[in-house]
């Protein structure tokens, strides 16, 4: 059932035609590599592994993925396509400028809808992730303090942050201070004054943050970084809770990396390629990375590398192109209204599922949430059970889980984003398998305990995984 | 449902939010998807397209050919509509191909362990010397100036705030990185790609022997994933870390986004290694399954003390590089790679058989060769322009002492008829010079 590509190889065979090669061979002044060990195996061999991996998948296309800070919502297909055509996917980074015009318009005009909707002055596309937009954005900030002639080193993390926002800080060479949650679920205002200083660099903030909760006091957060010194960076794996609403350039924040895999609909890919653009007001775009895409009084559309305060690269070329296609396209798709309209949904379909699940699950702060929303699987300790034991058991039901253990600040968490794209029916059968589980953990808790029971495999020991680790055939 | 929640209006979810700062409306058009697909197609209207020319551009993203198999495969929504395999028991597809990608990518590395894939070429670099350093606990690091010239670019952005020491060692007459001047005291590692950015094979085994004497880490990058099918593994040759661009591996060119970051190591540094990491596990019944592994070194459980702070992957192309190797296989893999030497060899000698032109370097090369030329290269390069050939990379652009040179690269998708014709083009515009 699960034999790899590599076991299923047969010497000889191969899966593709190659054509002869025409020319004279040339001498070569080297030991040829005799052996690799790839596999050998026929086209129909490939194809049928490959598709009945791929059956081994739950994804968005067959069903709900609740996956908290995630984003799963539905990739329109058109966008796809649009990314496949070979005017965009078959260009070469260093062809000529003018052969590339219509990418660089492209890029040109995303850059300008993803400046409205954030409040920005411009943006980057060269950050390949969410994370990597972290850590050009921090040091966007650095370069923009050094020229201040500051000494500014410390960067200010909610507990309930993502943790990729300590990582990049300590990645940028700066240290890394928690700020406390309130009983609110927001920012602890007291305790960032304590810790707000002439070496804080910057506050990283995700608004609405991992709980789903929108701060409240996001302008007195930022007059108090302001005023102090500081700059503040906006995290936007949750700006589908919002967009629309509010911008982050209006609430005081300087930098913003956008997630164009989440709220843009470009797909996850198992994991990657995403993109993670980064966005900055008037004061930190001469630091942005090179090149910039730039439109010159004729129109004509260039590639700016003579940017002497530039960080330089965080990558090669002009970041995941692609990935921008399918975002532009995704945007043009819902329009001004529409992208309000997807974030009103995010947060009705949000706050509707929170609104069934209630009284079944612990909520620790009870709120109005916006797109995601966090329960706690805590009075389940009583029978012996983890939240790793509902998430198992809601995929017998033909649920994703959603995201576990996270935010960290609440014990047994489960963090749910339902998302727009997802009707009322979805939702109401989610709420009744996760109430039927909270039924299952009284009364038969093995059920939980020993799930999944009808996956295409069942509950893995990692345990044992991480000891005897076998990490290649 | 805004009912059930009592409440009149879908505002109300959003009393939270500051009165005084509330958005603007959008001024962003609404198209329909028939509007959709004719606005795209007349932005790709105004590109010229790589299937418009004879390209001979390569430079860190090269132009093979991708077997039809692989987009139908790649383009499962299984595969592209899923995350991140955190519920194993639901994402084993996604979990067996990245095992073995992985697999695939020790055997033709050479290495003990390989992650599940980073951003791009230049980060994995930039990743695999700041891991170097972690691990050594030196603050010198070199690599060569003939490393491509974003990847160094890169390497400098990550390394700036660190305290390091980045020193670039120069090129010698004949292209290939001058080991003397690798300086004498504690070094954290030397960064070679082979080939280098000119195209030229460096003296692999010899740098890895002389950093390792001074008690450094051995890099060996690529940007060419081909030359992995022809040249000797770099696990043979001493490398420590492997990072490199997989791009060639069944990724389009797309405008240099997305690619593939290959990244691996020994079996000792596994613990150091930045990314995701698949192991094989059992599940309850005894099944062979796939699950994440080594988490303990990831940013979501360690924060500011990661290894790194990525958290994804670029799973998607990995895949892509997987089924390309399966489709190409032991032989294909190699054929291809052999057919991408002896093309690139059958120009360069066509060329430098041209009266006033020379080939920049002595060295041996793989696929890709710096031409200088007896005059402004923007004139040849024009002049192929008008003949639909793209002729190559003007290095000036990266290399500023490089003025009459261009970068040329062959690939096995070019015809021996298009070598020649490229051939008499140049010889044509050369006759015209003077």
């Amino acid at each position: 059932m699960s034999e790899l590509i590599f076991e299923k190889s047969q010497e000889g065979k191969i899966g593709f035609s190659l054509p002869e090669l025409d020319v004279s061979p040339s001498p070569v002044d080297f030991e040829i590599r005799k052996e690799i060990g790839l596999p050998e195996v026929s086209e129909p061999e490939v194809v049928r592994h490959f598709t009945l991996l791929s059956q081994k998948n739950y994804c968005v296309d067959t069903g709900f993925y609740p996956l908290g800070s995630c984003t799963m919502k539905y990739n329109p297909k058109v966008n796809e396509d649009l990314a496949r055509m070979r005017e965009f996917a078959l260009l070469h980074p260093e062809q000529p400028e003018e052969t590339i015009q219509g990418a660089l318009e492209l890029l040109h005009n995303l850059e300008g809808y993803l400046c409205q909707i954030t409040g920005m002055s411009r943006f980057t596309f060269q950050p390949a992730a969410g994370a990597h937009g972290e850590l050009t954005g921090l040091l966007l900030i650095r370069a923009c303090m050094e020229e201040r002639g500051e000494k500014r080193d410390i960067v200010l993390i909610p507990d309930s942050a993502h943790g990729t926002n300590p990582a990049s800080a300590t990645l940028s060479g700066c240290q890394v201070r928690e700020v406390k949650s309130d009983q609110r679920g927001g920012v602890d205002l007291q305790d960032l004054k304590s810790k707000l200083s002439s070496r804080v660099m910057a506050l990283m903030l995700t608004n609405p943050n991992t709980l789903g909760l929108f701060d409240e006091n996001i302008l007195e957060i930022a007059r108090l970084v302001h005023e102090a010194g500081g700059l503040l960076y906006y995290d936007g794996a949750n700006l589908n809770g919002i967009c629309g609403y509010v911008r982050p350039g209006d609430t005081g924040f300087d930098v913003v990396h956008l997630n164009l895999h989440k709220t843009f609909s470009a797909p996850h890919g198992g994991g990657g390629p995403g993109a993670g653009p980064v966005g900055v007001k008037e004061n930190l775009v001469p630091y942005l990375p090179l090149p910039t895409v730039e439109r010159d009084p004729e129109g004509k559309f260039y590639l700016d590398w003579e940017r002497p305060k530039s960080i330089g690269m965080m990558r090669s070329f002009l970041g995941n192109f692609l990935v921008a296609v399918k975002a532009y396209a995704y945007i043009l798709t819902m329009g001004g209204e529409g992208l309000k309209r997807m974030t009103e949904d995010a947060v009705l379909n949000a706050n509707y599922l929170l609104h069934l699940l209630k009284g079944h699950y612990e909520l620790p702060y009870e709120r109005i949430c916006k797109h995601e929303f966090v329960l706690s699987t805590r009075p389940l300790k009583e029978y012996n059970l983890k939240v790793t034991d509902v998430a198992k058991r809601l995929l017998d039901y033909g649920f994703h889980a959603p995201t576990i253990a996270f935010p960290l600040i609440v014990e047994g968490a489960l963090m749910i984003e339902p998302t727009e794209t997802e009707n009322r029916q979805t939702l109401e059968a989610f709420a009744r398998a996760l109430i039927q589980i909270e039924e299952e953990a009284k009364h038969s808790p093995e059920l939980l305990r020993e799930a999944p029971h009808n996956t295409p495999v069942r509950r893995i020991d990692e345990v044992a995984a991480n000891r005897n680790l076998i990490l290649k055939k | 449902m805004l009912a059930s929640l009592g409440m009149s209006s879908v505002e109300e979810l959003f009393s939270d939010i500051p009165r005084e700062a509330r958005s603007p409306a959008f001024q962003i058009p609404r198209l329909s998807e028939p509007e959709l697909e004719a606005h795209l197609l007349s932005l790709g209207k105004k590109n010229r397209d790589l299937s418009q020319f004879q390209s001979f551009l390569g430079g860190g993203i090269y132009q093979h050919f991708i077997p039809h198999a692989l987009e139908h495969l790649a383009g499962r929504a299984e595969f592209y509509t899923a995350y991140t395999p955190y519920q194993a028991e639901v994402s084993q597809g996604t979990l067996q191909a990245i095992f073995e990608y992985q697999t695939a990518i020790c055997r033709l590395t050479g290495m003990d362990v390989a992650n599940a894939s980073m951003y791009d070429g230049a980060s994995a670099v930039a990743e695999a010397a700041l891991m170097a350093q972690a691990i050594g606990g030196k603050r010198t690091l070199t690599f060569s100036s003939a490393l491509h010239p974003q990847y160094k670019r890169t390497l400098r952005t990550y390394a700036q705030h660190l305290n390091l020491d980045l020193v670039e060692l120069p090129w010698r007459e004949n292209g290939e990185t001058d080991l003397e001047a690798l300086p004498r005291g504690d070094v954290s590692c030397l960064i070679l790609q082979n080939p280098n950015y000119f195209g030229v094979l460096e003296p692999v085994k010899m740098g890895a022997d002389l950093i390792h004497e001074r008690g450094g880490l051995f890099i060996y990058s690529f940007s060419e994933a081909l030359s992995l099918g022809m040249l000797p593994s770099p696990g043979s040759l001493g490398a420590d870390i492997v990072a490199g661009e997989g791009q060639s591996l069944g990724i389009p060119p797309s405008l240099g986004g997305p690619g593939l970051g290959i990244f691996a190591t020994k079996e000792q540094f596994m613990r150091r290694m930045p990314g995701r990491i698949i192991g094989e596990a059992r599940d309850s019944e005894g099944k062979r399954a796939f699950v994440m592994v080594l988490q303990t070194r990831e940013q979501h459980i360690r924060r500011e003390k990661a290894t790194s702070n990525i958290c994804s992957n670029q799973a998607l192309c990995a895949l892509r590089a997987l089924i390309y190797l399966s489709l190409m296989g032991e032989k294909g893999f190699r054929t291809v790679a052999q057919q991408c030497y002896h093309k690139a060899h059958y120009l360069a000698r066509a060329l430098a058989e041209i009266p006033n032109l020379s080939l920049r370097f002595r060295g041996n090369f793989f696929n890709e060769f710096v031409l200088t030329l007896p005059g402004e290269p923007q004139e040849l390069l024009d002049f192929l322009y008008r003949n639909s050939f793209l002729g190559g990379i003007p290095l000036a652009r990266y290399f500023p002492s490089l003025k009459r040179e261009i970068l040329v690269t062959v690939t096995e998708v070019h015809k021996r008829e298009e070598l020649d014709r490229f051939a008499q083009l140049v010889r044509q515009w050369q006759g015209g010079l003077k």
